[in-house]
């Protein structure tokens, strides 16, 4: 076997339906198989395989969509073992032309109408838990759910804090939610099991646009605080969708 | 005036759809498209176009519609419903020739669920992201409504009219093909033969997200299922939520989920699924992948034969009222020979 196993069988290759595969580099999320997932697509998209459709990562895996009548399973497996042996992909380097976005948002209050349930089940009170959601550096580790929807991670230990049981029945576009220490820019009203604890104006999906998705996995992101009256003007102004967010270049 | 279809009624759920918007999945945009991608293709093969043209998908019923700008040729395809056009009666997959100023009506789904109007030319609204395909989901189109104009493209003039193309039954539920997925070894043995062995029916809180699938007996537990990571999911799929009921996810799902899947559907059996209407039954067997692959064949070499398959409507004389719309059938036979 050329592929590099741990005890756990990870990496592991499973079938999705007739037409997909999945590489996957953990069964919990973590920065090392995030980073693998996003150079191991990249790896995969360069290869430029016949037969292969899309590719996608999620937080912690590639999937391939393949033709099967082009492309048998068991060859595309093949390659795709000998491409996990050529490299430790859990040490790989982040993909280029990552940005660096500072987006305003309203933390708690009326606009974040859950912050103050999560910060109690994080174990901090409401001052310490503003600090640590403004003082934040998370990265983009996927986009998905909805178009342009980043999960961004991760936050300080004590935000490992599950999902509800019961939704929120509705949180409109733009919505910043915390759950299992990942926060979400919701692309488009949606029911959610994550607490939500914010407001932004920023438009995760522009399907106008030159660039309609905003974000890309491997961006870096940090909130910064405003009030709502502050959102409100942002929103009245803003045409870019941005929503009065600032990126810079960070390779 | 410029070629369109005027819609003067809208049934609840029409919208314009194509093959949908492959290729997104990383950016969380999942495919979209006709809900029953066959029905797409019969449509185009019926006018003798791209199978890639929009088209009108007509969720559980249709609507009343009027060519405006030019005479239209049209194709029914799907889920089989009434229709008539001006108070005539006119067959089921099968093309005919709308003239300006005429209506169409189309009432509701005699079995199934979607139903297709395809118009020669193809529906010519403006494309977004590469498709015409509302994603309502997703933010992208929206649901016609009376009032609506709709752009039709120049038309070839294709297979001329009627035509029309043998079906099989898809639209009465019935046995349904799966493969293993991600968690499927998650599920127990005997829950997995209980799974085959259960008669599902559609919920109506269906959707062209998914549908849910309502059954009588235990729900169905994965091990360990709050602990599975959002991952990747795909149409076909059958997610198992939390409180242990099957969905049989559609194209217009959403591209990550954290619910465990106890199988996936092969891809030929989707449309079977999708039409599936409330009180229909469906049941689900495992093959092995050789099985689904060699089904897979056969159902795309079928697809691909679909532009082969066309015949002349018969009419009984008796019926026919308008002679010169009868002629048009010489130009269909001499269209396929082209085509051959």
């Amino acid at each position: 076997m050329l592929r590099p196993r741990t005890d756990s069988g990870l990496p592991m290759i499973r079938d999705v339906g007739l037409t997909g595969l999945l590489v996957s580099f953990a069964d919990r999320l973590g920065e090392p198989a995030n980073r693998a997932a996003l150079a191991f697509r990249a790896a995969v998209d360069a290869e430029g395989w016949d037969g292969v459709q899309e590719t996608a990562t999620s937080l912690t895996s590639v999937f391939l969509r393949f033709d099967p009548l082009m492309l048998d399973h068991d060859a595309l497996r093949a390659r795709l073992d000998a491409l996990l042996a050529q490299a430790d992909w859990r040490a790989a380097s982040l993909p280029r032309g990552r940005r660096l976005w500072r987006i305003p948002a309203v933390l708690g209050g009326t606009c974040g109408p859950q912050f103050a349930e999560a910060a109690k089940a994080a174990g901090l009170d409401v001052d310490q838990a503003l600090k640590q959601v403004a003082g934040a550096r998370v990265r983009v580790l996927s986009i998905g759910f909805a178009p342009g929807q980043p999960y961004m991670g991760e936050l300080p230990e004590a935000w490992d804090i599950p999902r509800m049981q019961a939704l929120n029945p509705q949180v409109p576009e733009g919505a910043l939610v915390v759950a299992i220490r990942q926060l979400i820019i919701f692309a488009r009203p949606a029911p959610t099991g994550w607490r939500h604890i914010g407001q932004t104006a920023f438009r995760c999906f522009r399907p106008e646009a030159a660039q309609p998705f905003a974000l890309r996995a491997g961006d870096e992101v940090t909130f910064r605080p405003i009030t709502p009256d502050e959102l409100d003007e942002i929103a009245a102004r803003d045409t870019s969708g941005d929503g009065g967010a600032v990126a810079e270049v960070l390779t | 005036m410029s070629r369109a279809l005027h819609i003067h009624r809208a049934g609840p759920g029409m919208s314009v759809q194509d093959q949908g918007r492959p290729g997104w999945l990383d950016q969380g945009l999942s495919q979209g498209g006709a809900a029953d991608p066959l029905a797409l293709a019969e449509g185009a093969a019926l006018l003798g176009q791209n199978p890639g043209c929009a088209a009108i998908e007509m969720a559980g019923s249709g609507g009343i519609f009027e060519a405006t700008g030019a005479d239209l040729r049209i194709a029914l395809s799907g889920a089989p419903m009434q229709a008539s056009i001006e108070g005539e009666p006119v067959a089921w997959n099968a093309s005919h020739m709308l003239h300006t100023g005429q209506r169409l009506s189309i009432g509701g789904a005699r079995r199934g669920n979607y139903g297709y109007l395809h118009l020669g030319g193809g529906v010519a609204t403006p494309p977004l992201l590469g498709s015409r395909s509302s994603h309502l989901a997703a933010g992208l189109g929206r649901l016609l409504a009376a009032g609506d104009e709709v752009p039709v493209g120049e038309d070839a003039g294709g297979t001329g009219t009627g035509m029309t193309l043998d079906v099989a039954d898809r639209f009465s539920g019935g046995t349904v093909r799966i493969v293993p997925s991600v968690q499927t070894d998650r599920f127990a043995r005997k829950d997995l033969e209980r799974f085959e062995a259960t008669a599902f029916q559609r919920d109506p809180r269906s959707n062209r997200m998914g549908i849910r699938l309502a059954f009588q007996g235990a729900p169905f537990a994965a091990r360990d299922q709050l602990n599975v990571l959002s991952e990747v999911i795909v149409p076909g799929d059958i997610q198992v939520t939390g409180a242990g009921l099957p969905f049989v996810l559609l194209g217009e799902c959403q591209t990550t989920g954290g619910y465990p899947r106890i199988a996936t559907v092969v891809p030929a059996d989707m449309p079977t699924v999708a039409q599936a209407a409330v009180g229909a039954t469906v049941r689900f067997s495992f093959v092995s992948r050789e099985q689904a692959l060699a089904q897979h064949r056969v159902a795309m070499a079928a697809l691909r034969a679909l532009p082969t398959a066309l015949r002349p409507l018969v009419r009984d004389p008796r019926d026919m009222r308008d002679l010169l719309s009868y002629q048009l059938i010489d130009g269909v036979i001499s269209g396929r020979e082209e085509q051959e």
